[in-house]
């Protein structure tokens, strides 16, 4: 009843495997016009849907297509793996600790002590250009952003500039919702409250000479964040919004002091406040700090010779067992210096030009009927 | 006084015997009892439906509850209403599933009112008043047209006919569509209106031919005369009154208790094998949620109790959760680990099971191969539960009349002296004869035809020999004259079909048989003359000695003796010299799927008669073995016969049937046939059907068989067993050599299989039972006739429960055929002719036979096939979706954290992944229809759940396992450095998540679109579709603050993934990665079918 045509055609199946379909099933719909004449009302329709006849098509992979594509594929993935592996070597990363474990380390005196603002400082050396734009991040390891109740501990509508909820926090921030006397904390919720408060300023020696390494703030949190999702109320000056709250109770100062010199990089706008708020995904994570401005001297990125991180030590790690470092890096076009792509990429590509060439052999020895 | 004693004394006999029923005749209060007590019995409502509008609700959740899963929704709502807030969800997932139930119930209730709102006359003081079928009540007297079908079971008081009989056909009840003649009660012929009895008889049981009962009437004050009731007066609901008027009758059993009602079973919710596989690996699952709840919960503590790390500065805890009991807070820890990875039971996948088979059933009422044109009508289906059920099929029931043959017999062919006669058309032969020379003719080859004095002969036997009635015809003017009316219109009434179908035979060839008036039975011959013989004696059909006899005297004063009957009970009783030439045509035709019978005859003289005539006379008074008595004067008489030839008779099978048949076989089922009807007949069928084949070895197990001089019955029985299981099993050469053994086919009666199976009172029972099934299971077919509907039944249930629990489909299209539908796993019913009441009770309905092969081959097939697939996916689809999340918590300090947002964790099984998989279980082929249905064989590869066997769940499983690895690990180590950007921004948890789920979502639908062997446009739209829509969603969803979330995690997180290359390439990577095997798979596997399918076409 059905007149069926066969046709070749090429499609392109999922995961660039590239394939032979062949049509098959359908109806033409000058037979569908063709009614039976003793059409009655119990007749099922004779449309291809209700006869399961629609047409379909049937992806075949043969050798022919399968082969040459799984060798185009390990190419092109050998290929990336490569430029990835390359560029990621390109990448310079400086580490360096300064959690003051030893005693011989740097901070191991601030990180014993319980002082405000105890500073210490690390000294490094350049031997060649650190490349540019470099980036100054700032990492915590042992340190778990990503704990369910820390995570959920902040008041988004707080956070979005809105003032009833200034007077009456989430209850998700518990227990840093209110402070002793019942004060409400602005911004509440354990993320703010244990922002990330050492700071850092970077010089270089040059000569017997100490030149402070300009350092970009701006740009370091994610653009919608600083922009759409966290907002200022709208009261000027800032301070009287804050009016009948409390500031964070592991806080220096109050939101509206954070950048005192930047109205635009206050409150909660503040780029660091935004980098700590967006949590970290591992307990081992870092964060970035600054950006080193490209600008006289640092035009390429940090030139040779010695430096110092000066480092205002208030964040104690040592009690839950985590670390903290300073890393210096510098991106490509992927990000961050990370093996793992290019090398998962080699991988892939060769096994698909292994697999590529077992199919050869297996279909050289069995042949598989539809190699006409 | 004396006499209210002896009724008293009557009355406590029945009160003794708890049952028995008292009847009051058109509810008029009887003399006898001084208070009228209206007994209550129930009215006359059939219930087939299982809910009704108030029980429906807390009967479908009790349903529900056996499921294990529901019961497990059920619980985890309960506990996410506290801990979480995607309960609508799942409320919304039971909702669902009660949807299809319900219409179904509904189809279920309109077909009942059908039956319970018909119309019937009830007489009521004299007067007739229509009423209600339900309304009837036990007592009324009801009148009932020709052809009309009793609505209750009657006591036969009134008949039309003048001879105070009514004949009945019980085609629906058991498949013998011959007329049965029931007897009014005597003395109540007269006056219904104002007859006063009271009727006791038995509480009602299903055998449908007992009844034992008894009829007080009271005339005035006279003594009460006393009449017993048997069967014979007793009309069946569902039997169909024929050729008489009207008749009157009272109604003894009503509604749920009619014999009819009896014999069908209530239905019991089906459970396909499917469902047994999904609860299975359900509890596979929530093992291993609740094992990973428990490490989880484990390692939280253990970590916990590492110093500094239960609550460190930065995260503290509130008060309430300080001061709550640290083993409550394991508890509830434990619970929250359970919400948070119960994704992993597939909840959605219910819902989408329930939709696939839903929607898919759709595709079998739609089916136009399904349509039959003759009754305009299609297939129906009446639960969709059961669509995959049609692919497992291991044993097929099918009851014969009606279902395997149309129940028309057809006078084919006779032999007369080894001269083959085959009647070829009728307008062309002058003498209505024509020579088609069979083999035996080379022999004889001189003699040419037999003369003609021998055909007359032969014709005149088919004539005389036989019990039938001459139908009266309804136009009574032309009743007086010779000439008869055209063949087709002279109607034949008889116990048999086939002595119809011979009569017609012989009235094609020029011998009409005009009746019988006051013992003159009356033949128009060849030349138009009337001749008479008196008939002198019928020597009665019965199934051991398998012939029946008449005795005739003709004009001339010749006393002739006709036999008819199976060769084997012929041919010892005639000349050893004329049997050579008749016994091949005989087994030719009997291997052929004819019904042969021998006809004999012989002539007795006077002495000879008188000696007979005396000796059935005094057999016929015999009070004590009568039966035995008179088979003894029978078989005297019926010895050194001449046999003249012998007649086949064609039981015309439904169209295609044998086809079927053999497609069936071809696709390994078993095909046994269970009837009521004679196992001669049933024979001839399973040989026309080619379930017998030449070569096939009968093994038979009926009362003939067990008749073995000097043996009781039961050590017969106990021989036979042990003899055929010998054959059958013990000797069958082991399965890999199957090729070359034996085949062999097994015929029981009803009266014999209820010894096996009832032969309680010895010890051996057990063994009898599991012999009979393994010899049953060895062979090819098996041949179950003289079934009650009960015992039918009783084999499904038998097979049903045997080891291995087979598959069971019963197919049968009367209501005899109801139980064994029912009993079985998937019943069919055919539309046939015997009323609706098998359809009704069917799961599938389909118009004829045929169409049962491409509803198992193909459909079945497919459905399978379909719905396999579509439950695996959705295991491994939800492992692999919650694998990384329970990764994730070795990462976050097993504080629940979940790794994907709340919407992506709601939509994933609603939204992203189900509309791809419900595409493929509703339109996919792996092969084509026709394949299916020309390779009966590929059924074969699907059998015994294959597909849903721990084989499959683990391959799936396992590949669920490396696919969650893949996602999570990949994704983790390229966050060993959370800079991904060209910007030297860091990437956060929720970046995390959403890596990962784009990774997921992506993976499992290109698994599936591997998986898609047929891709209509709807799986290309679905597919590409579901995977933009996720695309779209996240960016919507990522786009806006939405003001009525509390937090806004995931705001700009996909776009900003989107905007860094190496999330692409990880993306892409891991995807590759993931489905790497797969494609070796689908690339090396031998491409059976796609390569076939374009052969095919």
């Amino acid at each position: 009843m059905f007149r069926v045509s066969v046709l070749q055609t090429t499609d392109v199946i999922p995961s660039k495997e590239k394939s032979r379909c062949g049509r098959v099933g359908g109806v033409s719909r000058s037979e569908k016009m063709v009614k039976q004449e003793s059409e009655s009302a119990n007749r099922p329709d004779n449309t291809a849907f209700t006869q399961q006849r629609l047409p379909a098509w049937q992806p075949i992979l043969s050798a022919g297509i399968v082969i040459p594509g799984f060798v185009l594929i390990g190419l092109a993935f050998i290929g990336i793996g490569v430029a990835l592996l390359v560029t990621s070597r390109s990448i310079q990363v400086l580490e360096l600790d300064y959690t003051g474990d030893g005693n011989g380390s740097p901070c191991s005196s601030c990180s014993q002590s319980t002082t405000v603002n105890c500073k210490c400082s690390l000294n490094f050396t350049l031997d060649t250009l650190f490349q540019g734009p470099v980036f100054f991040y700032y990492g915590l390891s042992n340190y778990f952003q990503n704990y369910r109740r820390y995570g959920a501990s902040k008041d988004d509508n707080q956070l979005y500039g809105d003032l009833s909820y200034f007077t009456s926090p989430s209850s998700s921030c518990s227990p840093y919702d209110y402070d002793g006397s019942k004060n409400p904390i602005v911004p509440c919720g354990s993320i703010a409250n244990s922002m990330f408060n050492d700071t850092f300023t970077l010089t270089r020696t040059v000569s017997g000479k100490t030149d402070s390494v300009p350092l970009d703030g701006k740009g370091i949190a994610w653009w919608t964040d600083y922009n759409v999702k966290y907002r200022n109320p709208s009261v000027t000056p800032l301070k009287n919004a804050f009016n009948g709250t409390v500031k964070p109770i592991d806080w220096a100062k109050p939101a509206y002091e954070l950048d005192t010199s930047d109205a635009s990089n206050n409150g909660f706008v503040n780029q660091d406040f935004l980098v700590w708020m967006r949590r970290a995904a591992l307990p081992n994570f870092r964060k970035l700090y600054r950006r080193i401005d490209a600008s006289g001297d640092y035009q390429n990125g940090l030139p040779a010779g010695n430096y110092t991180i000066d480092i205002t030590y208030n964040y104690p790690v040592r009690v839950f067992n985590g670390a903290k470092k300073v890393v210096f890096s510098n991106v490509s076009w992927m990000g961050g210096k990370n093996e793992f792509l290019g090398i998962a990429y080699l991988v892939i590509g060769s096994l698909c030009v292994v697999m590529s060439v077992v199919m050869l052999i297996v279909y050289a020895k069995f042949k598989f009927p539809d190699e006409e | 006084a004396k006499k209210f004693k002896t009724l008293e004394w009557c009355t406590l006999d029945f009160d003794r015997r708890v049952d028995s029923r008292t009847i009051y005749v058109g509810h008029r209060p009887c003399p006898a009892n001084e208070v009228f007590i209206p007994p209550k019995f129930c009215d006359n409502r059939i219930v087939s439906s299982k809910y009704t509008v108030w029980n429906f609700l807390p009967k479908n959740l009790f349903e529900q509850f056996r499921r294990i899963a529901n019961f497990y929704f059920l619980i985890i709502f309960l506990v996410q209403v506290r801990v979480s807030t995607f309960c609508c969800t799942k409320q919304c997932y039971s909702d669902f599933d009660i949807l299809p139930q319900g219409y179904e119930d509904w189809l279920r209730h309109k077909a009942d009112n059908e039956v319970n709102k018909y119309r019937v006359t009830v007489l009521e003081d004299g007067r007739r008043i229509q009423k209600e079928s339900e309304k009837i009540k036990v007592g009324d007297v009801l009148e009932v047209d020709e052809d009309e079908t009793f609505p209750c079971d009657l006591i036969l008081l009134q008949s039309s006919r003048d001879d105070g009989t009514c004949f009945v056909t019980t085609a629906s009840l058991d498949g013998e569509s011959n007329h049965k003649t029931h007897y009014t009660v005597p003395d109540t012929e007269r006056d219904v209106e104002s007859l006063n009895a009271t009727i006791e008889c038995e509480q009602p049981q299903p055998d449908l031919y007992k009844f034992v009962g008894r009829m007080h009437i009271y005339k005035n004050n006279e003594e009460p005369t006393l009449r017993s009731l048997g069967p014979e007066n007793l009309l069946l609901k569902g039997a169909t009154l024929k050729n008489t008027q009207s008749i009157c009758g009272v109604a003894v059993y009503t509604g749920m208790e009619t014999k009819m009602a009896l014999n069908y079973q209530g239905k019991s919710q089906k459970r396909s094998v499917v469902e047994k596989s999904i609860n299975a690996f359900l509890l596979v699952y929530l093992c291993i949620l609740v094992s990973k709840a428990l490490v989880c919960t484990t390692l939280k503590y253990v970590w916990q109790s590492k110093p500094g790390q239960d609550e460190p500065w930065y995260n503290e805890k509130t008060l309430k959760e300080k001061e709550t009991n640290r083993y409550l807070n394991m508890f509830t820890d434990f619970l929250s680990f359970m919400v948070l990875f119960n994704f992993i039971i597939p909840v959605s996948m219910y819902v989408t099971v329930e939709m696939q088979k839903f929607l898919g059933s759709f595709f079998i009422s739609w089916d136009k191969d399904f349509f039959d044109s003759e009754i305009e009508e299609g297939a129906l289906v009446n639960t969709s539960d059961l669509n995959e059920e049609l692919g497992q099929v291991e044993y097929v029931f099918t009851d014969k009349t009606g279902t395997l043959t149309q129940n028309n017999m057809e006078f084919i062919e006779c032999c007369i002296d080894g001269h083959q006669y085959k009647y070829r058309d009728a307008s062309s032969e002058v003498d209505g004869f024509c020579v088609t020379d069979g083999p035996m003719n080379t022999v004889q080859q001189k003699a040419g035809r037999v003369s003609v004095e021998r055909e007359e002969l032969f014709l005149r036997a088919l004539c005389l020999c036989h019990t039938v009635q001459v139908k009266e015809s309804t136009e009574q003017g032309q009743d007086g004259q010779v000439v008869p009316p055209l063949q087709e219109q002279r109607g034949f009434i008889a116990s048999s079909p086939d002595e119809i179908a011979l009569v017609q035979g012989a009235m094609r060839y020029g011998f009409t048989f005009l009746g019988l008036e006051s013992k003159t039975m009356k033949i128009l011959n060849r030349t138009n003359d009337v001749e008479m013989y008196e008939l002198l004696h019928v020597l009665n059909f019965d199934p051991v000695r398998r012939r029946m006899s008449v005795i005739v005297r003709s004009i001339s004063g010749e006393t002739l003796l006709f036999c008819k009957g199976a060769d084997s009970s012929i041919f010892p009783r005639v000349k050893q010299e004329e049997v050579e030439k008749i016994r091949m045509h005989v087994e030719r035709n009997a291997t052929d799927g004819y019904r042969t019978l021998c006809v004999a005859y012989k002539h007795l003289t006077p002495e000879e008669y008188d000696q007979v005539d005396s000796g059935l006379r005094e057999a016929r008074l015999a009070l004590q073995d009568r039966e035995e008595k008179l088979m003894a004067v029978y078989n005297q008489v019926e010895t050194g016969m001449n046999l003249i030839g012998a007649t086949a008779v064609e039981d015309r099978l439904q169209e295609e049937a044998a086809e079927t048949m053999e497609a069936l076989q071809g696709a390994g089922i078993k095909v046994w046939v269970l009837t009521g009807d004679k196992m001669e007949t049933a024979k001839s069928t399973c040989y026309a059907c080619r379930l017998f084949k030449r070569n096939t070895e009968l093994l038979e197990l009926t009362v003939r068989t067990l008749e073995y001089p000097g043996k009781r019955r039961e050590d017969r029985l106990h021989d036979l067993l042990l003899e055929y299981h010998k054959k059958t099993v013990q000797d069958a050469p082991p399965a890999k050599t199957r090729v070359a053994s034996q085949d062999f086919g097994f015929i029981v009666d009803g009266a014999t299989l209820s010894m096996v199976l009832n032969s309680s009172s010895e010890n051996n029972l057990h063994d009898y039972k599991d012999l009979f099934l393994q010899i049953c299971q060895n062979c090819t077919s098996v041949l179950c006739c003289r079934m009650a509907p009960l015992q039918k039944a009783q084999i499904v249930k038998m097979v049903k429960n045997s080891k291995g629990s087979p598959i069971t489909l019963s197919v049968g299209d009367g209501a005899n055929d109801v139980s064994m539908i029912l009993e079985a796993h998937v019943g069919i019913g055919i539309k046939g002719k015997e009323g609706r009441q098998a359809v009704r009770n069917s799961d599938y309905a389909i118009p004829k036979l045929k169409h049962l092969k491409k509803l198992l081959l193909a459909h079945g097939h497919l459905y399978y096939v379909r719905i396999a697939h579509l439950v695996q996916y959705f295991f491994y689809k939800n492992l692999c979706f919650i694998l990384p999340q329970f990764l994730y918590q070795f990462f976050c300090g097993c504080s629940q954290q979940p790794l994907y947002d709340a919407a992506y964790l709601t939509m994933y099984n609603i939204c992203f992944t189900s509309m791809p998989i419900l595409a493929y279980s509703l339109f996919e082929q792996h092969i084509s229809i026709e394949m299916l249905l020309e390779n009966a064989t590929l059924y074969r590869q699907i059998g015994k759940n294959a597909m849903l066997r721990w084989g499959p769940f683990l391959y799936w499983t396992l590949l669920g396992v490396f696919h969650g690895l893949v996602f999570f690990f990949g994704v983790w180590f390229l966050f060993s450095n959370p800079a991904l950007q060209d910007n030297g921004q860091a990437f956060g948890n929720w970046s995390y998540g959403t890596i990962v789920f784009t990774i997921l979502v992506f993976t499992v639908t290109l698994k599936l679109a591997l998986d898609t062997r047929h891709w209509t446009w709807i799986n290309h739209f679905v597919i590409w579709g579901s995977l933009a829509f996720y695309v779209f969603f996240s960016f919507f969803w990522g786009g806006v603050i939405w003001p009525f979330l509390r937090q806004q995690r995931l705001y700009f997180v996909f776009a900003n993934m989107l905007s860094s290359v190496s999330a692409w390439l990880v993306i892409i990577v891991l995807i590759l990665l993931s489905l790497l095997p797969e494609i070796l798979y689908v690339v090396l596997r031998k491409p059976r079918g796609p390569y076939a399918r374009q052969v095919v076409l």
